[in-house]
């Protein structure tokens, strides 16, 4: 049984190059490099197992993401793939007792080894619930903008006291119009840049959000069920957001919608109770999965 | 004595975004009224809702009797005259002047209270909220600040005159020729005053923190900020309406209190300065407040002049009453006038600001 009859928003696109992963119907079947020569392998997931306290909610799975590409994570609740999403850019260590095992790299290198506050400029998050700061809509793109200082004075805050003075809006105008348009927003609130974020409508906030994570221009953008909490006019919006955004940014994005999934997404990796069951190709598996339980999640059986 | 509302009743703040406010939850019909007649309940009920009415039908007309007598007294011997005339000790209530004096101690002394209260509230209660480490430590700051709000200020005043009559502390207030150190300051009243109001900026301010939802902070971290970015950037300014209606509330309790003026703030008819330097002199010297005018001029007091005390009640009740409608509109949260009046006017000063 195939997937629900939906259309695509995104009708032409190259298909994806990848070779077709091996059917030997064992379960986490991956590739292990980059395949084709058009996409680079931006972050690698290896081997990852998550833990809150000893409770673990995600065990051994090993993920590409590709640049250029959506990388779909699907599953009932509880499969994992938020937690998984969230320890790509270490926001697990938020949550007191949380523990990762295995290898998660950007460019080859560990994310653990790498300043967090710099890592989460480079992978970039968008939440369920559109958040923006109560400030301005400009000042929630600026807010993105502007770097934290680190322990002691850098090149830049040399002048002392005076050297602390924040990046104002004239140097920053651009990068947040820039960050605006990148998330088709700027035609909408150029003229109300000074008003209050929480004064856009729900789907306004959530591209104010994507338009804030976009600003620092990261390479990876994580997309944690963006759309739930909208109505389908602004979905659709934010759908064809992310086909466009596609080409500049590696995407990982959770979602429960398996229609949305299958809009959006380029490869898809199926989860259940915290293992990776299947990962593929969108159209492999939604048109043919390899496992029962795939099979039987996207036809509706269970989750 | 009106005193403003304490402890949980601090109000909330403007509502952020709820994730869970959907539109889609059906009106639920109102319980309780309209679906029986009160007739059909058993005896019991209709006696224990007949005592509940009552009991708020009197507290109605007691807060209404307060303000009724205190209007009426207070305008038949208010005259504008004695909101600028200092005060002098004088027999008769004809000649004792009026009480610019206790006033502008009332307003000092509510100032350099909040001015203690909010920033160390605020910042106890980011710590409490936020950080909570080493968890031991919190709790019992938690339980230090519930003891001093429960401590009734006649003991916080006097061991603040124990702690300010040390000679070590001398120079917050006045020395006596025989080398005594009197201990009585506005700084001395103001400090224990900051007590006062400390705990309702702190528990103003955890309440706004509570409410904000963790994925606001997890978006500003997912930004690549610290946590104190964070704080100062998004949580405080999302908060500025709780701040500000817990200082009000603390500014309510500290106009309201009259243990501390008397034996801290020594009570005396005018302010009295110590040393040269001005400004200074009157901080380190004496006063005395509208309360501490209203009881020494109460028949329970020396002045015996029921009328100045029933003029200066009034004003008192005034002051409070309008405090605590700054309160529910900040509350309410619907008036941006008044949040932005006092939002960014203690905003604008606050080093915290990047």
């Amino acid at each position: 049984m195939g997937p629900p009859p939906v259309r695509r928003i995104v009708v032409e696109r190259e298909p994806t190059v990848v070779a077709p992963p091996p059917s030997n119907g064992r379960p986490a079947p991956l590739p292990d490099a980059p395949m084709g020569a058009k996409v680079t392998e931006r972050m690698r997931i290896e081997n990852v197992s998550l833990a809150y306290g000893d409770r673990w909610v995600v065990r051994d799975v090993t993920l590409p993401v590709r640049e250029g590409e959506v990388l779909a994570l699907i599953g009932a609740s509880g499969s994992g793939k938020t937690t998984l999403l969230r320890s790509l850019n270490r926001l697990t260590e938020v949550t007191a007792g949380a523990t990762r095992a295995g290898r998660v790299t950007l460019d080859g290198q560990e994310i653990s080894d790498l300043e967090v506050t710099a890592l989460r400029r480079r992978i970039s998050m968008v939440f369920q619930q559109p958040n923006p700061f109560p400030m301005s809509v400009f000042e929630n793109v600026a807010y993105a903008l502007r770097e934290e200082r680190r322990g002691g004075r850098d090149e830049e805050h040399r002048g002392g006291w005076r050297g602390r003075r924040r990046a104002g809006r004239k140097e920053l105008e651009p990068a947040v119009v820039e960050a605006l348009q990148r998330a088709g927003l700027y035609e909408e609130v150029k003229a109300d840049l000074n008003h209050p974020a929480l004064r856009l409508s729900g789907g306004q906030q959530q591209r104010l959000c994507i338009a804030r994570a976009l600003a620092a221009n990261p390479e990876v953008l994580l997309l944690d069920e963006p759309c739930s909490a909208l109505d389908p006019i602004s979905t659709a919006t934010i759908e064809q957001l992310i086909s466009r955004l596609r080409e500049s940014v590696a995407i990982v994005i959770v979602t429960h919608n398996l229609q949305q999934a299958f809009r959006v997404a380029d490869h898809v990796a199926f989860m259940h109770l915290g293992e990776l069951v299947e990962y593929g190709s969108s159209d492999q598996v939604f048109d043919n999965p390899r496992q029962q339980r795939t099979r039987e999640y996207i036809s509706g059986a269970f989750g | 004595m009106i005193h403003t509302p304490m402890g949980p009743a601090a109000p909330s703040p403007r509502p952020l975004p709820s994730p869970t406010a959907s539109p889609s939850r059906p009106a639920r019909q109102s319980t309780g009224h309209g679906q029986d007649s009160i007739s059909s309940w058993p005896l019991m009920d209709r006696v224990g809702y007949l005592l509940c009415w009552a009991a708020g039908l009197l507290l109605c007309a007691l807060a209404a009797g307060i303000v009724l007598v205190m209007f009426v007294k207070g305008i038949s011997y208010l005259r504008p005259g004695l909101l600028l005339e200092h005060p002098s000790a004088s027999q008769s209530q004809s000649g004792s002047g009026g009480f610019l004096d206790p006033i502008e101690g009332t307003l000092l002394l509510t100032a350099i209270g909040i001015a203690l209260a909010a920033p160390i509230g605020v910042a106890v209660a980011v710590w409490l909220s936020e950080y909570r480490r080493p968890a031991a430590l919190a709790q019992a700051v938690e339980s230090g600040i519930e003891m001093i709000a429960g401590a009734p200020s006649v003991v916080l005043a006097f061991f603040g005159l124990l702690i300010f009559a040390r000679p070590s502390l001398a120079f917050l207030s006045q020395t006596s020729a025989g080398g005594a150190v009197y201990g009585r300051s506005f700084f001395a009243a103001g400090a224990m005053m900051s007590l006062l109001a400390l705990p309702l900026v702190v528990s103003a301010t955890r309440e706004g923190l509570a409410q904000i939802p963790a994925h606001m902070r997890e978006a500003s971290y997912a930004l690549g900020k610290t946590r104190a970015t964070t704080i100062r950037r998004v949580l405080l300014p999302s908060i500025r309406p709780s701040i500000a209606s817990g200082t009000t509330l603390g500014m309510g309790r500290i106009i309201g209190d009259t243990a501390i003026v008397v034996i801290l703030l020594g009570a005396s008819l005018h302010l009295e300065g110590a040393g040269g330097t001005p400004g200074l002199s009157t901080l380190r010297g004496t006063g005395s407040t509208l309360t501490s005018y209203v009881f020494e001029n109460s028949p329970a007091g020396e002045g015996n002049a029921p009328e100045k005390a029933y003029a200066a009640a009034f004003v008192l009740l005034m002051m409070v009453l309008a405090l605590n409608m700054v309160v529910t509109r900040l509350s309410s949260g619907k008036p941006r006038w008044l949040a932005g009046l006092t939002g960014p006017m203690l905003w604008r000063w606050m080093p915290w600001r990047d």
